[in-house]
C-alpha cells in the first residue's frame, strides 16, 4: 500500500486539552499536514512524535465504533470523521466531551450512559419468539435507530445534561433513541411511557434539535425518536379524551 | 472542567456558513415583529373584510355572528396562537431565541436557574398541542371557504391579486397544519405494527401506513411550512389592509 506523504512545509497547530476533570490546559502541537488528514490522524502523530502520554480513545477509525468522540472548536464531533482541511485557516481546538467527567486528556467517563441503559425496564418483549416474519417497510422505522453508534455526541450537546446537570432526572437523547427502538418495534408488546414520564424524564427535553444536528449517523433524533415518544406520553398522561377512549375499549370484567 | 478551558473553546466551525447565533437572532427579530403586528391587528382593528376578501386574522367571523363590535379577531386569534405557540418547531425556535435555553447549541447557560422543561407551568401546556391542532383544523376549513369566496366577484368567477394571495396563504397553512407532529402521531405514529397480524403476507403497505409515511415526509419540512405560512398570513393581512385604506387598488387578473 502506498503511503501518503506530508505536504512539504505545510503544518497545522492543534490546541489539545491536556489534564483531567480538575485541572488542565490547552497545549499547542505542530503537525505536518497530509492530504485527507483527519483530526484523529493528527492526534496519532502527536502521540507518536511529541506526547506519547496523550490519552485519546479510538477503535475503528471509520466512524463506526463511536469511540473517538470529542469537541472540536466547541462542536461535538468524531475525531476520525473531521478533516483538518475543512477548517481552512481557522485554529483547531481539540477537547474531550465536557458533559461527562474527564478521566484524562481527551477521554471522558461515559459509563453513566451504560448504567441508565441497564435501568431500561421493560426490555424487549416480543409478541412471539424470533425470527419475525415482517415486510421491510414495517421495520424501516426502527432500523433508523439501529444506526446509533453510542458516540454520545448527542448527550454531550444536550443542554439538560450539559448546562443544567439534571443527570438524575433526564436520560438524554441517546437513551431516548434506545427507548424508541424498543417502543416502536413492530413485535414489541411492552409500554415504556410511564418510564419516559418519570425516571427517563422526556418532559425535560425542550426539542431544541441540538442532538440531531450533531449526530454523525444522521439519525433524526428529535423528529423520529423524541417527539413521537413525547406524543405517546401525551396519550397516556395528558390527553383526557384518549384516556376515556382507552377506558371504553378496555374489556369489562364479567360478573360471577 | 476548569473554567479557563471553557473559555478556550472557540465557536469557529467549518460546517456552518452562518454564525450559530444568526438563526436565533433572526427568529427573535422576525417573531417579535410578527407578534407585535398581530397584537395590533387583533386588538385594535375592527374589520378584516374588503368586499369578498377576508383577512385570516378574522376568520371565522365569530364577532360578526355574535354581534360583538369591538376587537372581533380576539375571539378567534387564540386558536392559531396556541397552535403555533405549542408547535414543536416554534418551541424549538423560541426556546433558543427568547428563553436562551440554550441560545445556541452548546452555549453556556446560567446553571443556577431552575429548569423544569415541559413538565411544569407554563410549558406543560405544550403537551396539549393535539387539542390546538383539532381547533386549528376547524379554522382551516373556514379559511378554505374564504378562499373560494375570494374567487367570486358579485356572483361571477374572477381572479384578483388578492384571490391569488389568499389561495397561496391557505395552501401554505394547509401544508403547515398537515405536516404537524401531533397529526403525524394521530395518523399512524402511535402504532408499532401497521400490518399485524398479517406480517409477511402484507405485501402492500396498508393505507394508514402510506398516509403516515406521506405525512412523515411533509413533517421533515414542518419548519419551512411554519415560516412560509406565517409570512403568508402576514402578507395577506397587509394586502387587505392596504385595500381597506385605499392605498392600492385590487388588480383583477381575470374578470
Amino acid at each position: 500500500m502506498m503511503e501518503r506523504s506530508a505536504v512539504p512545509g505545510k503544518e497545522r497547530v492543534l490546541y489539545v486539552y491536556r489534564g483531567d476533570d480538575y485541572q488542565g490546559e490547552e497545549v499547542a502541537y505542530r503537525v505536518p499536514v497530509v492530504p485527507g488528514m483527519v483530526v484523529l490522524d493528527a492526534l496519532h502523530f502527536i502521540q507518536a512524535h511529541e506526547a506519547p502520554d496523550l490519552a485519546v480513545r479510538w477503535n475503528c477509525k471509520a466512524a463506526h465504533c463511536g469511540s473517538c468522540s470529542g469537541e472540536i472548536n466547541g462542536e461535538p464531533r468524531l475525531f476520525c470523521k473531521t478533516r483538518l482541511d475543512a477548517y481552512g485557516s481557522l485554529d483547531i481546538h481539540v477537547h474531550p466531551l465536557r458533559t461527562f467527567p474527564i478521566i484524562r486528556d481527551l477521554v471522558s467517563d461515559v459509563s453513566w450512559n451504560y448504567e441508565r441503559a441497564e435501568e431500561l425496564v421493560p426490555g424487549f418483549r416480543p409478541a412471539e419468539p424470533p425470527p419475525f416474519h415482517l415486510q421491510q417497510w414495517e421495520v424501516d422505522r426502527v432500523e433508523e435507530f439501529h444506526r446509533c453508534i453510542e458516540c454520545f455526541l448527542c448527550q454531550d450537546v444536550c443542554h439538560v445534561l450539559r448546562e443544567h446537570g439534571l443527570f438524575g432526572q433526564y436520560w438524554g437523547p441517546q437513551l431516548m433513541v434506545r427507548i424508541a427502538e424498543l417502543e416502536m418495534h413492530p413485535m414489541d408488546t411492552a409500554s415504556r411511557t410511564d418510564l419516559l414520564h418519570s425516571a427517563a424524564g422526556v418532559g425535560l427535553c425542550n426539542v431544541t434539535h441540538c442532538c440531531t444536528d450533531v449526530c454523525p449517523e444522521g439519525i433524526e433524533i428529535t423528529h423520529d425518536a423524541i417527539i413521537p415518544l413525547k406524543e405517546r406520553v401525551a396519550d397516556q398522561h395528558y390527553d383526557p379524551i384518549a384516556a376515556w377512549l382507552r377506558r371504553l375499549r378496555r374489556p369489562q370484567p364479567t360478573s360471577p | 472542567m476548569p473554567s479557563s478551558v471553557r473559555a478556550a473553546s472557540a465557536t469557529a466551525s467549518p460546517t456552518r456558513y452562518w454564525p450559530p447565533w444568526a438563526q436565533s437572532v433572526t427568529t427573535l427579530v422576525v417573531f417579535s415583529a410578527f407578534v407585535l403586528y398581530s397584537f395590533g391587528v387583533v386588538v385594535f382593528e375592527r374589520t378584516g373584510q374588503y368586499h369578498n376578501y377576508l383577512s385570516p386574522f378574522f376568520s371565522p367571523p365569530l364577532g360578526q355572528w355574535l354581534g360583538i363590535p369591538f376587537a372581533p379577531a380576539v375571539l378567534v386569534a387564540w386558536i392559531p396562537l396556541l397552535f403555533r405557540g405549542t408547535c414543536y418547531y416554534y418551541r424549538r425556535e423560541y426556546y433558543h431565541a427568547f428563553a436562551a435555553d440554550p441560545f445556541t447549541c452548546g452555549a453556556p447557560e446560567r446553571p443556577e436557574r431552575a429548569y423544569t422543561g415541559e413538565r411544569a407551568w407554563p410549558w406543560v401546556v405544550s403537551n396539549w398541542h393535539r387539542y390546538w391542532w383539532y381547533l386549528a383544523a376547524i379554522v382551516l376549513l373556514f379559511l378554505w371557504k374564504d378562499t373560494v369566496s375570494a374567487f367570486i366577484f358579485q356572483g361571477q368567477f374572477g381572479v384578483g391579486v388578492g384571490s391569488v394571495i389568499m389561495l397561496g396563504n391557505v395552501v401554505l397553512l394547509t401544508a403547515y397544519t398537515l405536516s404537524c407532529h401531533a397529526f403525524r402521531h394521530l395518523i399512524g405514529g402511535s402504532r408499532d405494527c401497521f400490518a399485524c397480524p398479517r406480517g409477511i403476507e402484507a405485501v402492500r403497505p396498508p393505507v394508514r401506513f402510506r398516509w403516515w409515511q406521506r405525512i412523515s415526509r411533509w413533517n421533515r419540512h414542518h419548519g419551512r411550512w411554519a415560516w412560509a405560512s406565517m409570512m403568508s398570513v402576514w402578507a395577506t393581512d397587509v394586502y387587505i389592509r392596504l385595500l381597506l385604506a385605499h392605498i392600492i387598488p385590487d388588480v383583477r387578473l381575470l374578470k
